[in-house]
């Protein structure tokens, strides 16, 4: 294993952290005013990291040619396809969000370069096969994402989003590490290859521990119940344009990491955490669909939203194989389209002055003002919903399919009648939007980018979507062999 | 003769001491903060401990790399603090409420 090969291994990081330090230099010389081409330059170098890690999905790339850095980090197909999105999503989030920042002047050069620090960071959690890679990718989207949540600093909401994902983050990132040491003592390597070997003779009480300390930390991460406190009060208080990044690339990031976690370096060990993914798979899906019963706010709502689909996506996961793995892969692909499409639309939401209408109700008979948005907020709500003809319902398809095959019978069915649940504050929503007396809120003009990246999004969602799904399941497929794929 | 078992006692007490500071705490935040630092030093010591006993680098790399990050951590939330207290004149824990449901 020689040096340059893991130089070219990683040179999407590369890529990603030279062009991070440039930008900051940019923006320390140019101030505010050079904001506009920082934008375009991290967009640029989003796409170019993205084009640099998708050879190694088409190529299916897996095994020991994909290590670096003796075992650290590793460059394969299951860590190129989460980039993609991961990258993809940060560039559409730096996109929609000068048109955000623009009536209270809160854009400022500083924003592009978090983005693109934290995009690096997610990238190195899915790439992580050692827990110090793990750990320092996972910080590195933290820290960035921490400054995100706070960024607009004169609203009082945002400054509290800030405190409170910087507390419970820093809290979960402690039980995590707390769990990594008990496992690096109980095993004596930190790599998940050694992890994985040592575990082969049976599991010690201190690696349970590890184990269980670890997925505490992991499922804050990811917001599943019972740790998913933060979500709301995150997704509703940071600025929506920074909610669009959490919810799509740091979503990817961190289900990526907990895959790579389980699947990889426990993944002989799945019948001692499978107990504990089953249940808080189903309890994010049930208290995801209860929690956004009552919501006024829809942010929040979409927050529950959120926590609700990483219940789905971890039922792919109880069942520990290949079809599993794909199939939420295949979720994450649709989740990232549809968390864009529906926070863009949210994005769309203003007022005459260009405040944003987050209020559900103010939403009333939007379909007579706004038919246009109004169809593609119902469309969004319908494919969240998983109601068939729309895309989305193939994502919930998969999962269920995969944990029916795996005999997982009674998860597969209190999953499905817990998805009819959260099908009802979905419906609601469209109810509003196309029922109730028209209140007339929403008379902002909407930005041109804004509109393209909804009619993209939807487009997805809508039944054409179905065109994809053979070209997205075989990438699907060889991701997620790559991921199962050992030596 | 002190043992690893000790260390591993000590380091859970101070990582419970931690935890439950965050909790419990319903004061000041700048207790949380000093909480969180009390969890990484409590990995620290964790990952020291293993370290000598197992006759591996790894852990003492790693707790190197954790007190690195704990400094930045630290700088960013006294930071997110700083702009929380000019907005809203208070640092009490019991005032951080402005979103709930």
């Amino acid at each position: 294993m020689d040096w340059s090969h893991s130089l070219r291994l990683i040179a999407p990081e590369e890529t990603l952290s030279i062009a991070g330090l440039i930008l900051l230099l940019l923006a320390a010389w140019g101030g505010d005013k050079a904001s506009r081409l920082i934008s375009i330059l991290a967009v640029a170098a989003l796409v170019g990291a993205t084009a640099l890690v998708a050879p190694a999905l088409c190529g299916g790339a897996m095994g020991a040619d994909t290590s670096a850095f003796f075992g650290q980090f590793r460059a394969d197909a299951f860590s190129s396809y989460a980039k993609i999105l991961i990258y993809l999503s940060a560039a559409v989030t730096l996109v929609v969000a000068p048109a955000f920042f623009e009536r209270t002047a809160a854009m400022r050069a500083e924003f592009p370069v978090l983005i693109v620090f934290a995009a690096l960071g997610s990238g190195m959690m899915v790439s992580a096969s050692d827990l110090l890679t793990l750990y320092v990718g996972l910080e590195m989207n933290s820290l960035a994402a921490y400054v995100l949540a706070a960024f607009v600093r004169t609203d009082g909401r945002s400054a509290e989003a800030g405190l409170k994902y910087f507390v419970l983050g820093a809290l979960a990132s402690g039980i995590l590490l707390f769990g990594m040491s008990l496992t690096y003592g109980f095993t004596g390597t930190t790599s998940f290859d050694g992890i994985n070997a040592a575990l082969a003779g049976g599991l010690s009480n201190g690696a349970v521990f590890g184990i269980v300390f670890m997925l505490a930390g992991l499922a804050f991460k990811i917001s599943a119940v019972p740790f998913h406190m933060w979500t709301p009060d995150v997704y509703e208080g940071a600025p929506t344009p920074v909610t669009t990044f959490f919810a799509t690339s740091g979503k990817v990031a961190a289900v990526g990491l907990t895959m790579r976690v389980l699947l990889d370096a426990f993944g002989d060990q799945a019948a001692a955490w499978r107990q504990i993914i089953v249940f808080i798979a189903l309890a994010s899906i049930i208290v995801g669909a209860l929690g956004a019963i009552g919501q006024k706010n829809i942010k929040r709502l979409m927050a529950y939203s959120s926590i609700n689909n990483v219940g789905f996506i971890l039922v792919g996961l109880a069942t520990a194989n290949v079809q599993g793995a794909s199939a939420m892969l295949f979720y994450m692909a649709l989740y990232v389209a549809m968390s864009l499409g529906g926070f863009v639309a949210i994005l769309m939401l203003k007022d005459e002055a260009g405040r944003p209408v987050e209020d559900i109700q103010s939403l009333g008979g939007l379909s007579r003002t706004r038919p246009g948005l109004a169809l593609a907020l119902a469309i969004v709500m319908f494919s969240l919903a998983g109601i068939p003809p729309l895309f989305g319902f193939w994502g919930k398809f998969l999962v269920f399919q995969a944990a029916v095959e795996a005999d997982l019978m009674a998860l597969a069915f209190i999953g499905f009648a817990a998805s009819v649940i959260g099908a009802f504050y979905y419906l609601k929503v469209v109810k509003i939007i196309y029922f109730d007396e028209p209140v007339n809120a929403v008379t902002g003009e909407s930005d041109v980018w804004h509109k393209a990246i909804l009619v993209v999004t939807c487009l997805i969602m809508s039944p054409l979507g179905y065109l994809l799904t053979r070209w997205l399941s075989g990438l699907t497929d060889t991701a997620a062999t790559a991921l199962f794929f050992t030596s | 003769m002190i043992g690893v078992e000790h260390y591993v006692v000590v380091s859970s007490i101070l990582f419970v001491l931690g935890v439950l500071g965050i909790f419990i705490n319903r004061k000041n935040v700048i207790v949380i903060l000093m909480s969180i630092e009390l969890i990484l030093l409590a990995v620290n010591i964790n990952l020291v401990a293993f370290s000598a006993f197992l006759h591996d680098l790894t852990g003492q790399i790693f707790a190197m790399f954790v007190l690195t990050v704990a400094a930045g951590e630290a700088a960013v939330g006294l930071a997110i603090l700083v702009i929380y207290y000019r907005g809203r004149g208070t640092i009490a824990v019991d005032d951080v409420n402005q979103m709930k449901g």
